[in-house]
């Protein structure tokens, strides 16, 4: 018999809530008291306040890693192996959560990511439902083309398409093949200069947040840059995906 | 009280060990026989009795079908996954397994799943630790390959409790043997480690700094190791041996152990020597004699080894890492001291290896040192942490069969993912979730690590229950899983079916079942040992009657010795040996004087101050029984 059929839909965190500690009854710190030590229940922040970092965009990579190196000592299972069952339980809760938060603000495309979605907005790649639809029906799932590639992908798959043509006559062409090495150079240095891009929003998204105080940008300046950087994110993968099917097709003429 | 040592415990696929830090430094526990090896082999001796270890080897060249080694390769396996290993391993298999279910393998009449085999192994170290200590060990620390699966991972934690033992934590074999080396280099940087085991190749790569261990990336395979160039080596000789011979002994099982002995002993001489020559004793008073070259030992395991190369490659990528940012490459595992493999690893990472530390020790070195940081740590382990990573991506299966990576393979753990489900029937009740470990798109290319059922989401209107799953994958890289329904708040029960795996009722059933066995063994054992000391008491004397010095005694005392020894004699025969062991004594009360005057006499044997079933004594149990009261809480 065949499971009963589910769908999966999206998740947002909670805002952040205040706690005293369990054991010694001061105000404590996010993941352990600063007065006595022990380890605290996790409570559910965002990734940003667990290592008690405002949601900026610009991130010192290395003090990041110092953080986690320091946590990691505080809140490993291991280090805590001496502790009651619900300690244990906690300091298994904290680490996962240390290490997930650390996984993704140390990387910088994850981090933009994960800043969209706690600002609630999609990327189109990710959009679990479009991808499960596109499943369901067998359709190709449609992608965007970014308009400024569209004269350059039109030319790309035509060049392609040429290239599986003569592949199955059992021709070859050195000078398409080549042609299609260019594109494939000119297109993963668009996809590096991407990046660029985006961090010129990065230092946008700060200076706003810096302004406002509050950790909170202005909801019009916080719409224009969040879909900029949506922008430039699915331009980035649809690029990469481009790139990805170009040398699979190259490798296999090879 | 004391507390009790937590053990570290390196259950090998050839060999284990079980090692305790000592002051600052880790050491290993030799067994009775004063060796630190004890060969994973299990057999099961004419009594049904188990034998482990060197003295199983025995066992499995005489009599083969009461005998089984290399039990790793089994574990948290189903019989689908296993046809290349039964090709190439003499494992009997139960014919009426399902697709799914546990292993089960047959010794002499009996049958056992691979984790009992393992217990079997995990107690004659826990035995050997506690005859060492003096007293009960009830907590380890187990070491597993680090590309062992949620399955095998939890087959060998089940291996620990029908063992008796707590299993602390699992460590992956490739960053225990970083502890061990970090902890007497004291150095910083990135290390690979590379461990090369009789069934398993592991590589991983570490940022070893102030003390953390951290693993960036691991990779490996499963099903590759000495075993397989033994393999190699023994279906050569039962070619040769036909072709030469015209003898086919392929299905004559003790043949083909005294085969596997030989290629072994010559393997390993042909580490230090350039050659070595095969003289193997046949059926039929045949013998094979044939010489080995080195170059063509390397020749012939160029492709096994070769495998490592890809694995390898793929660590680095994952790593980000090029072979030359790699400072130092450590070795482990018996096939290490291959001269081509470490050519190999020299090529591959462009430096010489580092070969200081012992290749079949380290690992188990490295478990107590973890054992020891888990139990409040020493001044030498006091900053020392390690961060492991989960080695293979966990999916689920959703619409089209396809697999949705929720946490990804060189995660660090614990790592968790949540997942939010809902209804797409008014009322629905269950939700099933099946949850994969693999690289694979498709759910079929990858490894089924269970099934889970939510049940008891309350009855609403579909799309309106909000279940959140949460998967933790814990610091033993093993798989949780718990569910709410956030809208009623309510815990969805979870129903977990394990592929190739035990229950937890099942394992609590073979818990008591060793137990009682072990309870059984230890009464035979108390028998036997008293029964021995009978005739040995008996048979002194008999011959003090004969000295000059019973001519002494009063026929009073005469008679009362005589009494005694009648009831020695008459409870002998009975099974209780508390009865015997007091009627011994009671014998012994009674020649004191006998045993005195016999000193006395110019012609006694006797040592001075020893009573007379002290003489010619043999080894008696020197240590508290392993059985003893501690081990019951």
């Amino acid at each position: 018999m065949t499971p009963p059929p589910f769908t999966v839909i999206a998740a947002k965190p909670l805002p952040q809530e205040t706690h005293s500690c369990w054991s010694c009854g001061a105000m404590r710190a996010a993941h352990f008291c600063g007065s006595c030590g022990k380890v605290q229940p996790p409570a559910p922040v965002d990734y940003f306040t667990f290592f008690g970092l405002p949601p900026k965009l610009n991130l010192d990579v290395a003090a990041l890693e110092k953080e986690f190196y320091e946590l990691s000592r505080r809140l490993h299972p291991d280090l805590n192996a001496k502790g009651g069952s619900q300690e244990q339980e906690w300091s298994l809760e904290q680490s996962s959560l240390l290490n997930d938060a650390y996984r993704t603000l140390r990387d910088p495309i994850k981090r933009t990511e994960y800043l969209l979605h706690l600002e609630g907005v999609a990327l189109e790649e990710q959009s679990k439902s479009a991808t499960e639809q596109a499943r369901a029906t067998g359709q190709i799932k449609k992608q965007i083309v970014p308009p400024d590639l569209l004269e350059e992908v039109f030319e790309l798959n035509m060049q392609l398409e040429e290239l599986r043509m003569q592949k199955k006559m059992g021709e070859d062409d050195p000078a398409l093949i080549e042609e299609i090495g260019k594109h494939k150079m000119a297109l993963e240095e668009k996809h590096d200069s991407l990046l660029q891009e985006l961090k010129t929003y990065w230092s946008a998204w700060d200076s706003a947040i810096d302004r406002s105080r509050k950790n909170e940008a202005p909801p019009q300046e916080r719409a224009q840059l969040t879909s900029k950087m949506v922008d430039v994110l699915n331009r980035r993968n649809y690029i990469r995906n481009l790139v990805r099917d170009v040398s699979t097709v190259l490798d296999s003429s090879n | 009280m004391a507390e009790s040592h937590i053990v570290g415990i390196d259950l090998g696929t050839t060999n284990s060990l079980v090692a305790f830090m000592q002051g600052e430094t880790p050491v290993v526990i030799p067994g009775e026989d004063g060796s630190n090896l004890v060969p994973s082999v299990v057999a099961l001796d004419s009594n049904n009795q188990a034998v482990i270890g060197n003295a199983a080897r025995l066992h499995l060249i005489e009599t083969p079908e009461r005998a089984v080694y290399s039990i790793k390769r089994l574990m948290g396996r189903g019989v689908e996954d296993i046809q290349e290993e039964l090709k190439l391993f003499p494992f009997r298999v139960s014919e009426d397994l399902q697709p799914g279910e546990v292993l089960r393998i047959r010794l002499g009449d009996k049958t056992f799943t691979p984790p009992e085999i393992s217990a079997l192994i995990l107690r004659q170290l826990k035995r050997n630790a506690e005859r060492y200590f003096g007293s009960a060990i009830t907590k380890a620390v187990i070491t597993v390959p680090a590309y062992f699966n949620d399955a095998q991972r939890q087959a060998t934690k089940d291996a620990g409790r029908i063992a008796g033992l707590e299993v602390l934590r699992l460590v992956n074999e490739p960053t225990a043997a970083s502890l061990a080396y970090g902890l007497d280099k004291k150095q910083n940087g990135v290390v690979a480690v590379y461990d090369l085991g009789g069934g398993t190749f592991d590589i991983s790569i570490l940022k070893l700094h102030d003390g953390i261990f951290e693993v960036i990336a691991t990779n490996g395979d499963t099903h590759l190791g000495g075993d397989d160039i033994d393999n190699l080596l023994i279906t050569i000789a039962l070619d040769d041996i036909r072709g030469d011979l015209g003898l086919d002994l392929h299905r004559n099982a003790e043949a083909v152990q005294a085969i596997r002995k030989a290629v072994i002993d010559a393997k390993i001489v042909l580490s230090s020597h350039l050659s070595v020559k095969l003289d193997i004793e046949l059926p039929q008073g045949r013998r094979y004699q044939r010489e080995i070259a080195r170059e063509q030992f390397e020749q012939l395991i160029q492709p096994i080894i070769d495998r490592t190369v890809g694995p390898c490659r793929q660590a680095l990528k994952d790593a980000g890492l090029k072979p030359e940012q790699i400072e130092e490459v450590v070795l482990v595992g018996g096939s290490t001291r291959i001269p081509k493999v470490r050519a190999l690893v020299k090529e591959l990472f462009r430096r010489d290896p580092h070969v200081d530390l012992n290749p079949d020790e380290v690992v188990a070195l490295g478990a107590a040192v973890q054992a020891n940081i888990l139990g409040g740590g020493s001044e030498a382990t006091q900053n020392m942490l390690l961060l492991d990573v989960t080695p293979l991506s966990l999916g689920i299966e959703v619409a089209g069969g396809v697999t949705d990576k929720i946490i990804l393979r060189n995660s660090t753990i614990p790592a968790s993912a949540t997942q939010f489900y809902t209804t797409q029937i008014d009322g629905q009740a269950n939700v099933a979730i099946h949850v994969l470990q693999g690289e694979r798109e498709m759910a079929k290319d990858c490894r089924s690590l269970a099934r889970f059922d939510l049940k008891g989401i309350p009855p609403m209107a579909a799309g309106i229950p909000r279940v959140e799953v949460k998967f933790l994958i814990d610091a033993n890289g093993i798989l949780n899983v718990s569910a709410r329904e956030q809208r009623s708040g309510k815990q969805a029960e979870i129903q977990v079916q394990p592929s190739y795996g035990l229950t937890d009722d099942q394992v609590e059933g073979m818990i008591l079942d060793s137990f009682d066995n072990a309870e059984e063994d230890f009464r035979q054992r108390q028998l036997i040992e008293a029964r021995n000391e009978t005739a040995t008491i008996l048979a002194a004397l008999e011959k003090a009657k004969t000295s000059p010095a019973w001519g002494v005694l009063t026929s009073d005392e005469k008679k009362r010795i005589a009494k005694m020894e009648k009831a020695l004699t008459d409870v002998n025969k009975e099974n209780d040996y508390q009865a015997i062991r007091k009627a011994i004594d009671a014998l012994n009360q009674g020649t004191t004087r006998l045993a005195e005057l016999m000193m006395d006499s110019a012609v006694s044997t006797v040592l001075k101050g020893k009573s007379m079933n002290e003489t010619d004594m043999g080894e008696g149990p020197t240590a508290p029984h392993p059985m003893a009261k501690a081990e019951f809480e």
